[in-house]
């Protein structure tokens, strides 16, 4: 412990006694450190933004349907257990928000256009806390019960198939027996979602209208699940796991969405490949400075180890004024970070390139979201890459010969 | 008691075409206590038997024996502890560490050896103290004299009461007023702490305080004598 003492208060001085040198690789790390974080801020905002709305599309964290239902999301692909079993099983079963809705594929026309859509017959209480809009927010009203007979279109579809509140639209679809079901509906609400894509997919009806449309009697397409976290849906799993057999299939919300599953997952890597490519700019500079300030002091490693340090002493030596210098810079530029990233949270507004961000299912506003497992990544890998990047400087002046080290000029 | 023992030391080196020998079949006994200069021209290979006994340069052939252990044949990091337990070390220039105050620089020493803060601080002082440097403690190398310097550095090659003070050319940068002080100090550590002291030097004032002049050339003792000191 001692010898840590004297350590690091020698690599403490040293790092200062070329102060200018310091304070220009202090800035860089700084400047890395926040760019690390304030980039991945950023992309983690609009990553975890994408997967929200798409979560709340779905919705639902963890899913059942028919074993077939998700290659072929027919009619005939139901979930074998009526609404009463359903209730019987999970009602009491303590989930954070829970229900069950036909899903289907449909057609929506209107006197002057047709579209496709997909037809959600719900029980609109049931889903109110997790629906991906204010029922409030409806222009017109919301569902009021499974046995509503309006529907509910996205505002963006209203405008492309020339209709409105008030007005009526036929839903068509198929039964168990592919006969053609369908009925007219009339038009008692416009939702508005944060993409138009979202707006033009859905319809919404009433899930005894909708089984009553298709034939299908208390039966259901789906069972969806919500849980506290979407990034940890494995309690929710496993509890709805342990409530089913094999009849159905239990997945979760990657399992069903495999784009927005593998954009979390990919998130990781690129932060990772993120943080590392920086880095690698960094240590440019910090094995630079590190070589410099070892050969303007030879002579004093010389004498160091001529007084009785062990080569180990200098090797720590050098090491810990690198991760002095590194944790410094890191300290600052995490700060700077927060400092930046705080007062963004709120949102920014990006509606100037909302179009192209809706492409691939970003909405128009990105939320910065300041992680601190993000922050803990960035700190941690510069560190150990740091303590790698400043092993050869310091094993080379540890290697060091005091005699020749002494008369070195 | 022999202090230092050096066994037929050979030591040659590499300069340009030619092989320089430093220490040609050197043997030297020296006893506990002593104050030897040792005395050559400029090549004479005193440095270098300095840097052998020290165990900071390694011969090529021959036996180093401090005491009773044999430490050419010593790892470097046998050699580290030897040198901070039982040597202390003097040399004729780049003697402190720059980074560190006076105070801190003679305490450096004791630290890496795990002396307690206390008593380092309470040694560090009344060594400062002994060789006059009172009141300059917090001072940096770049603050203080030539001979202000070569006084921390003996302080710190003393502090810890090494059984042996290697000096290499200590006087060389010094005024003759600064040399004489240093050498008085020198004469005086020898006769009250029985400290062998080795002084390689070819400044001719240095040699009137030593009890044995050992006259080198080209590696090899060419005389050893015991004189009167001043």
């Amino acid at each position: 412990m001692h010898v840590f003492v004297v350590l690091c208060r020698l690599a403490w001085r040293y790092l200062w006694r070329n102060h200018r040198r310091t304070i220009v690789m202090l800035s860089a790390i700084a400047i890395g450190a926040w760019a690390m974080i304030f980039m991945t801020a950023l992309t983690r905002g609009m990553v975890d933004q994408m997967i929200v709305d798409g979560i709340s599309v779905i919705p639902g964290h963890v899913l059942i349907h028919d074993p077939d239902y998700l290659d072929d999301p027919s009619v005939n692909n139901r979930v074998a257990l009526s609404d009463a079993e359903l209730d019987e099983r999970f009602g009491g079963a303590g989930f954070a928000g829970w229900s069950s809705r036909v899903r289907v594929p449909a057609i929506v026309t209107s006197e002057r256009e047709s579209r496709g859509v997909t037809l959600l017959g719900i029980d609109p209480e049931a889903e109110r806390s997790f629906a991906f809009f204010d029922y409030d927010d409806v222009d017109g009203r919301f569902l009021e019960a499974p046995d509503d007979k309006g529907v509910v279109l996205g505002a963006k579809l209203a405008d492309t198939l020339e209709t409105r509140v008030g007005k009526r639209v036929v839903l068509m679809s198929q039964d168990p027996d592919n006969e053609i079901a369908d009925r007219g509906f009339r038009v008692v609400g416009l939702f508005h979602a944060e993409m138009d894509a979202t707006e033009e997919s859905f319809a919404f009806v009433g899930k005894r209208t909708a089984q009553d449309m298709l034939r299908i009697g208390d039966s259901v397409s789906e069972v969806v699940f919500v849980g506290d976290d979407y990034r940890d849906v494995e309690p929710v799993y496993e509890k709805v796991a342990a409530l089913v057999d094999d009849s159905v299939r239990v997945s979760r919300w990657t399992e069903v969405d495999t784009y927005l599953g593998t954009m979390m997952g990919m998130m990781d890597g690129f932060m990772l490949i993120w943080v590392i490519v920086i880095f690698l700019a960094l240590s440019f500079g910090l094995v630079n400075t590190l070589v410099m300030a070892v050969f303007e002091r030879i002579r004093e490693i010389g004498l160091m180890l001529a007084l009785g340090m062990k080569p180990a002493m200098i090797l720590g030596q050098i090491i810990i004024e690198s991760m002095m210098l590194l944790a410094v810079g890191l300290l600052i530029g995490d700060v700077l970070a927060w400092v930046t990233i705080k007062p963004l949270e709120g949102g920014i507004d990006i509606s100037i390139v909302a179009e192209g961000m809706e492409m691939f299912g970003a909405s128009s506003t990105l939320y910065p979201s300041f992680d601190i497992d993000d922050v803990i990544l960035a700190n941690v890998v510069v560190m150990i890459l740091g303590f790698l990047a400043s092993l050869s400087p310091a094993w080379r002046a540890s290697r060091y010969e005091p005699v020749e080290a002494i008369t070195k000029v | 008691m022999t202090a230092v023992r050096c066994i037929d030391l050979c030591k040659t080196y590499r300069q340009g075409d030619q092989d320089i020998k430093a220490l040609d079949h050197l043997s030297i006994d020296i006893e506990k206590g002593e104050f030897v200069c040792l005395m050559s021209p400029s090549g004479g290979g005193k440095t270098t038997l300095l840097n052998a006994i020290g165990g900071l340069d390694i011969p090529d052939s021959g036996e180093v024996w401090i005491a009773d252990e044999r430490i050419d044949q010593m790892s470097k990091g046998q050699l580290a502890d030897l040198r901070l337990a039982n040597i202390g070390f003097v040399f004729q220039a780049y003697n402190l560490i720059p980074v560190l105050s006076a105070q801190e620089n003679v305490e450096f020493v004791m630290q890496v050896q795990g002396v307690p803060a206390a008593k380092r601080r309470d040694k560090s002082y009344a060594i400062l103290e002994e060789v006059g440097l009172k009141g300059l403690e917090t001072r940096r190398p770049a603050e203080m004299s030539g001979g202000q310097q070569q006084r921390v550095a003996v302080a710190r090659a003393i502090v810890s009461r090494p059984e042996l003070v290697l000096a290499d050319e200590p006087t060389a940068n010094l005024d003759s007023k600064t040399s004489a002080e240093l050498m008085k100090l020198f004469t005086e550590l020898n006769e009250h702490h029985n400290t062998t002291f080795i002084i390689a030097t070819h400044d001719q004032r240095v040699q009137a305080y030593a009890k044995r002049l050992v006259r080198m050339l080209d590696g090899r003792i060419v005389g050893d004598a015991e004189q009167h000191a001043a």
